[in-house]
């Protein structure tokens, strides 16, 4: 049936095919490969989730639905639970996509509306530059100049300021003012999404025909409202699908977080303080991780795979669904 | 601001007023969205000013020539971590690109009406956004738990895993851009279709191929997180074995960084100038690259 369709598409007949008997056998050889090559793919998204799978079985079997209400890590007594590096996983994309979404929707807005035409591409070339930047990079970064600045002009006054308040104390509140902590790990992880969102949305904002855009300013609409009733009704959907794919983005990232995270196995309510993530943890313990701990570390891999892999099929259904339309 | 008030007429004031307000949200407006492309910009900046700042002390001849030193002790360089990335790097690409540009050839040639291709587009994409430190827990799983060590082979294996779903995107995406009546032409003239991709879609889209395999090689450059688990680190002098744990720039950088000792932080600063320079310039020429043909 492929067969068929590919040589309908070809414009070529049967009999033509048929003559050319040596340089057929090279054809399926040909054929064959391309096709193995594309199975690959196939077989390697079922080897991630399968090898993580069997390496996290013994945590899972061992805790049972405990692993993942549990929050204690402790490697002397074998006692392991997902809580404190889920939250803090969750925790710290949420705060990423609070800060990150309405900067690259800016980014967007004024690469498309505002930027004046000699300076789009570089600007948008110098925003596509962030996206190129390794995540160890940011972390350096995040580490070594963010940080401080933040520990100093942020956290300190802040925590001083709310001291001894109910829930705005205990939510911001640092005990170590020392400037990493899921907030901390959360800006960093803003940053690293901007470029994508920002890049995706102004391909969206692009695709919306000009003519819409003129007539609403033909009839006297300013940029704010051409952006409000015209631009964003149009490129909802896809730019949500662009959200989610930077929210799959944030989910997973590692080495970044890694560095600023804190990475502290305690459970604190405070979003300055200290905490781990599930990829940070992976990456921080692994290879010292033996036996049951090492299960545990799979397990929270696979907990990872659930949670983004979810994410990103929501964000290609959407964002595919409007390429189609 | 001040003009709207005195420019609005007495007999208009009320519509005056709903004026000014719309052009208070327009001006928020641009000013909000001109505020975050500056933040952009100052992030990059700030990165490369700390990166040359910090890196260019560490800038000297030993740097390139000298293996990593022992904790605490002074001197060295990182060569062997330069040439560990080289190897790992070109590991990865030379796996990745015929297993991209091929999976890449059957979605836009053979496949393009079939489900399972769809299918195989749909995985592709989520494994382009998948998490790189899973593909690491894969690639330990599949090779260095079953060899019982850390190897330069697993870590070009784990890269080749992040560089295939790039490679197979850019490939597919620029091959549709191919016009059908020119692979109906090489048909016509009797062509078998491998001949016809091969001499005829691949050449049209060479350029944007191209791009991919450089695109790819930029984004794994800098891959950490699955390096800790496959190829890991090895301080001494390049041993040119494979099958044990090889030296890399982003695993060298993450210990060092991290570590207590000023040499071994300077080092670790030299060598995210390198690798960021490196990446970035390869950003750059995949983009210049795909210029032309874009605009074709």
């Amino acid at each position: 049936m492929p067969a068929l369709t590919e040589s309908i598409a070809l414009g070529r007949t049967r009999a033509a095919s048929a003559r050319k008997a040596p340089s057929r056998s090279l054809d399926t050889l040909f054929r064959t490969c391309s096709y193995g090559a594309a199975l690959l793919v196939l077989l390697v998204l079922a080897g991630i989730l399968g090898s993580i799978l069997y390496g996290g079985w013994p945590a899972f079997r061992e805790f049972g639905f405990g692993f993942l209400t549990s929050s204690a890590w402790n490697v002397g007594t074998e006692q392991y639970g997902a809580l404190v590096a889920v939250l803090g996983t969750v925790a710290s994309a949420f705060l990423a996509l609070l800060i990150g979404v309405p900067v690259s929707l800016g980014i967007a807005v004024y690469l498309t509306q505002l930027c004046p035409g000699w300076a789009r591409k570089p600007v948008a070339m110098t925003i596509e530059l962030l996206a190129a930047v390794p995540s160890i990079i940011y972390g350096m970064w995040g580490l070594f100049v963010f940080a401080p600045l933040f520990a100093r002009f942020v956290q300190i006054p802040v925590s001083n300021l709310v001291e001894g308040m109910p829930i705005v104390g205990t939510l911001f509140y640092a005990r170590v003012p020392s400037g990493v902590g899921v907030f901390t790990a959360g800006i960093i992880l803003a940053i690293m999404i901007v470029p994508f969102i920002a890049s995706i949305a102004r391909d969206m904002l692009d695709q919306i025909p000009t003519v819409l855009r003129e007539s609403a300013y033909g009839i006297g609409c300013t940029t704010w409202e051409v952006v409000r009733h015209v631009l964003v009704p149009q490129a909802a959907v896809s730019i949500i699908g662009a959200i989610m794919l930077g929210l799959g983005r944030a989910l997973g990232e590692t080495m970044a977080v890694t560095f600023v995270v804190g990475n502290a196995n305690r459970l604190s309510a405070s979003i300055f303080d200290p905490s781990s993530t599930i990829a940070s943890r992976i990456a921080n313990e692994f290879n010292e991780a033996d036996g049951l701990q090492l299960n545990a570390l799979m397990a929270l891999g696979c907990i990872l795979f659930v949670i983004t892999f979810v994410v990103l099929i929501i964000a290609r259904l959407l964002t595919r669904r409007v390429q189609s339309a | 601001m001040d003009a709207s008030n005195t420019i609005a007429a007495p007999a208009q004031r009320r519509s005056g007023r709903v004026r000014q307000g719309r052009r208070i949200a327009d001006r928020t407006l641009r000013i909000a969205c001109s505020g975050a492309t500056l933040v952009g910009a100052l992030v990059l900046g700030s990165i490369l000013v700390m990166l040359i700042v910090q890196g260019v002390r560490g800038f000297t001849p030993t740097l390139f020539t000298n293996p990593t030193p022992g904790p605490g002790s002074e001197g060295g360089g990182i060569a062997n971590a330069i040439l560990g990335s080289l190897i790992l790097t070109g590991i990865g690409i030379l796996i990745a690109t015929p297993i991209g540009v091929m999976a890449g050839t059957y979605l836009a040639e053979y496949g393009r009406g079939s489900k399972l291709a769809a299918l195989i587009r749909f995985l592709n994409d989520i494994l382009l956004s998948a998490p790189s430190i899973l593909i690491g827990l894969f690639v330990y799983t599949l090779m260095v738990r079953p060899m019982g060590t850390y190897s330069g082979w697993a870590g070009g294996v784990a890269l080749a895993i992040i560089a295939v779903p790039v490679i197979v995107r850019t490939t597919e995406d620029m091959l549709r851009l191919v016009p059908g009546t020119l692979r109906e032409a090489g048909a016509a003239l009797g062509a078998p279709t491998s001949t016809v991709i091969m001499s005829v879609s691949w050449r049209a889209a060479s350029a944007g191929i191209v791009t991919g395999i450089i695109l790819a090689l930029a984004r794994i450059a800098g891959e950490t997180a699955p390096l800790l688990f496959t190829a890991l680190n090895n301080n001494s002098w390049f041993s040119a074995n494979l099958l044990g744990g090889v030296a890399n720039l982003p695993v060298m950088i993450y210990q060092f960084a991290l570590s207590p000792y000023p040499n071994w932080q300077g080092l670790a600063w030299a060598g995210a100038l390198l690798i960021t320079a490196t990446i970035l310039a390869l950003s750059i020429i995949a983009r210049l690259v795909i210029k032309p043909h874009a605009s074709r």
